[in-house]
């Protein structure tokens, strides 16, 4: 008898473990299914809004396809693409966890990307490659750093608004760019666009073998995943949440709120300077203004799509790239502007914003206990 | 003798370029006072603005009436403006992300629209000239003062009034000092915000089309280069008042001036860097204007930037 209600409470007990997990796993699975959601809603209002012009939005879409991950040519240009997106997605994502919206990752990449080529105008003569490229991204490094953690400074010495802060520091990395190129460091003989010297084809960074996808994908992803576990798995990113939760209870705790600011933006800036090495070491060989390309403000809509998870900033950096990537095909073969993929871009990013409102009210993510 | 002249004739420039350069500024920033007073920030006016620049220039072109292109541009403005209104009522929807999306989502529509108006000329907006009194060439020049100026300074009067001493104006500025007890007294809080949102959008997209209508004048992809942005920064350094919103959007103005006045009388070196003047301008001002401890004389309660 005893046992026999033993028994029956065990199964019970078992089953009810069962339904736990179950009931987690299915709440968690609204973290992932919303965006997808979001995206979905998107391309349908893309949609219409390609069939209010008269154009095919089948067509549209079998091109994203087709130019983007449909043959092994797309997926490289794809994922040359994605390569600086998840350094510019990393430099919203890190502060975005202390509560902080930066949105001038285009400028940190700018002056990374000049201070990169700059300081590597002295040492081209004589330092070899596995010299130069260190120092160059070191450069790039400190002086994306030191840009954005600036913005983080700001904010927390003199309660100046990091959003705007940080879209005017954009906007002053791209006149010191300009100052510099066609000032003091412009090489004369390049009659075209001004640019610096270039670094010689020699010292540029290669492909991954047997692809013409350059090595910064590859840091990319270490990156990020190092930035996911430092977020996710050290006292540092604990304290850097517990922030982004709620400010005075962080101080209350006697956390080093400002510190944290500080340093959390001086590594975003890091990660967006990254990218502007990247692309001048890899791709142009020198800085121009070719840098300033807008992979800074997709980093802002990779971001948020990814729930400001540096994880998941690596397949949706390649996700969006494939997007931009398929840009080209789709200005030629449906007679449409470049700026198509922006509309497409700017129109996830209000649906997605959109679908916050959602969480937690959808019956399929509750469990039956909730209210 | 020349060092005089030079120095009179950038002083000159930049006091032309004030006035010229201004009216966007002054537009914006009067239409975000009116949404930051109702409590809500709206960071998309950049998108609104360029878009605004690009509705207005595209309507001019087809009918021939630069005015035309005005109105709508404002009311494009007004469009964007109900879209933020609307998306940041709804519950967990924060509206600086809002702003965000919606000033790419703009920026891009802007430019989707507007591939087909870079090459053609639409007709521009008249100016009045009040230069009459002088033989000066350069005085004169600088005296040809469009409509819209003039405009932008009677409504920021109308504004301030408004907001002061307006039943409308004191609805706004419960609802943004406080949403429960606007809600208390019976105001539709929403509702407000909405309003006050596309008003500060309508004026927006007239600021834009000053962009592409006047001054510079013709329809471009860089058109717009953070003026909208910039404006949002000034209605906090114009601490929400729209009379100082249009001192400050003068001394934005003669700061934009001074990279290309500096270059009339030759002095391209730093060019560039005089070009940076009004966002290096703005962010000191927004760190000797913010203070980290106590909240902004002025400011709404409600307001996410500054609480």
């Amino acid at each position: 008898m005893v046992d026999v209600t033993k028994a029956d409470r065990m199964a019970v007990g078992q089953g009810s473990a069962l339904a736990d997990t179950l009931d987690r796993f299915r709440r968690s699975s609204e973290f992932v299914i919303m965006p997808i959601l979001a995206l979905i809603v998107s391309g349908l209002l893309f949609s219409i809004f390609l069939l209010a012009l008269g154009k095919s939005p089948a067509d549209f879409f079998s091109l994203v396809w087709r130019g983007g991950f449909g043959t092994s040519f797309s997926w490289q240009n794809t994922l040359v693409r994605s390569s600086p997106l998840i350094f510019t997605a990393l430099c919203v994502a890190i502060p975005a966890r202390l509560g902080l919206v930066i949105i001038g990752g285009e400028g940190a990449l700018v002056l990374g990307g000049f201070a990169a080529a700059a300081i590597a105008i002295p040492m081209i003569p004589w330092a070899p490659s596995f010299l130069l490229l260190p120092v160059m991204a070191l450069a790039a490094i400190i002086a994306g750093g030191i840009w954005i953690g600036l913005v983080g400074a700001l904010r927390h010495y003199r309660g100046v608004n990091e959003t705007i802060a940080s879209l005017l520091l954009f906007y002053i990395a791209v006149s010191i760019l300009n100052f510099f190129v066609e000032g003091a460091l412009r090489d004369p003989s390049d009659p075209n666009k001004p640019s610096t010297m270039p670094i010689g084809r020699d010292n540029m960074i290669g492909a991954i073998p047997g692809t013409d996808v350059h090595w910064g994908l590859v840091f990319g992803i270490v990156l990020a995943t190092l930035l996911y576990l430092l977020m996710n798995r050290t006292t540092f990113g604990f304290a850097a949440r517990i922030t982004g939760g709620n400010l005075r209870a962080a101080q209350a705790q006697g956390l080093p709120v400002g510190k944290l600011m500080v340093i959390s933006c001086a590594i975003a800036g890091a990660c967006a300077g990254l990218a502007g090495f990247f692309e001048v070491a890899a791709i142009h060989g020198k800085a121009n203004a070719s840098l300033i390309a807008g992979y800074g403000f997709t980093g802002i809509l990779v971001s948020f799509l990814a729930r400001h998870n540096p994880l998941v900033i690596v397949p949706v950096a390649i996700f969006l790239g494939g997007i931009a990537a398929s840009g080209g095909l789709i200005q030629r073969r449906m007679d449409l502007p470049d700026a198509t993929v922006l509309v497409l871009q700017g129109l996830i990013f209000v649906v997605l914003l959109v679908s916050e409102t959602f969480y937690g009210r959808l019956p399929f993510f509750r469990s039956k206990g909730d209210l | 003798m020349f060092e005089d002249s030079a120095l009179a004739t950038v002083l000159l420039a930049m006091f032309a370029g004030a006035i010229r350069v201004s009216t966007p500024f002054l537009f914006v920033s009067l239409g975000e006072t009116l949404t930051e007073k109702s409590g809500r920030i709206n960071l998309g006016l950049e998108g609104t603005l360029v878009f605004g620049a690009m509705s207005g220039y595209a309507i001019s072109y087809h009918t021939g009436s630069p005015w035309l292109g005005v109105l709508v541009a404002g009311l494009c403005g007004s469009c964007f403006g109900a879209l933020h209104g609307y998306l940041c009522k709804l519950p967990k929807v924060n509206d600086i992300a809002i702003g965000i999306a919606l000033m790419l989502f703009g920026t891009g529509l802007a430019f989707f629209f507007g591939k087909a108006y870079i090459q053609p000329q639409a007709p521009r907006l008249p100016s009045i000239s009040f230069g009459f009194w002088t033989d000066m060439p350069a005085l004169r020049q600088a005296l040809e003062i469009n409509p819209l100026f003039l405009l932008g300074i009677v409504l920021a009067f109308v504004l301030w009034w408004g907001l002061k001493n307006t039943r409308w104006g004191l609805t706004v500025r419960t609802t943004g000092d406080s949403a429960p007890a606007a809600l208390a007294l019976g105001i539709n809080v929403n509702q407000v915000r909405l309003l006050s949102t596309m008003v500060g959008g309508f004026f927006a997209g007239v600021g834009g089309s000053f962009l592409s209508l006047y001054y510079p004048g013709s329809w471009t992809e860089g058109l717009s280069s953070g003026q909208g942005l910039m404006a949002v920064a000034l209605v906090i350094f114009a601490r929400w008042n729209p009379l100082y919103c249009f001192l400050a959007a003068l001394l934005f103005g003669a700061a934009g001036a001074l990279g290309p006045a500096l270059q009339s009388i030759g002095i391209s070196r730093g060019y560039h860097f005089f070009n940076a003047a009004p966002y290096i301008m703005t962010l000191l001002i927004m760190i000797a204007s913010t203070s980290p401890k106590r909240s902004l004389k002025g400011a709404p309660g409600e307001l996410s930037i500054t609480k």
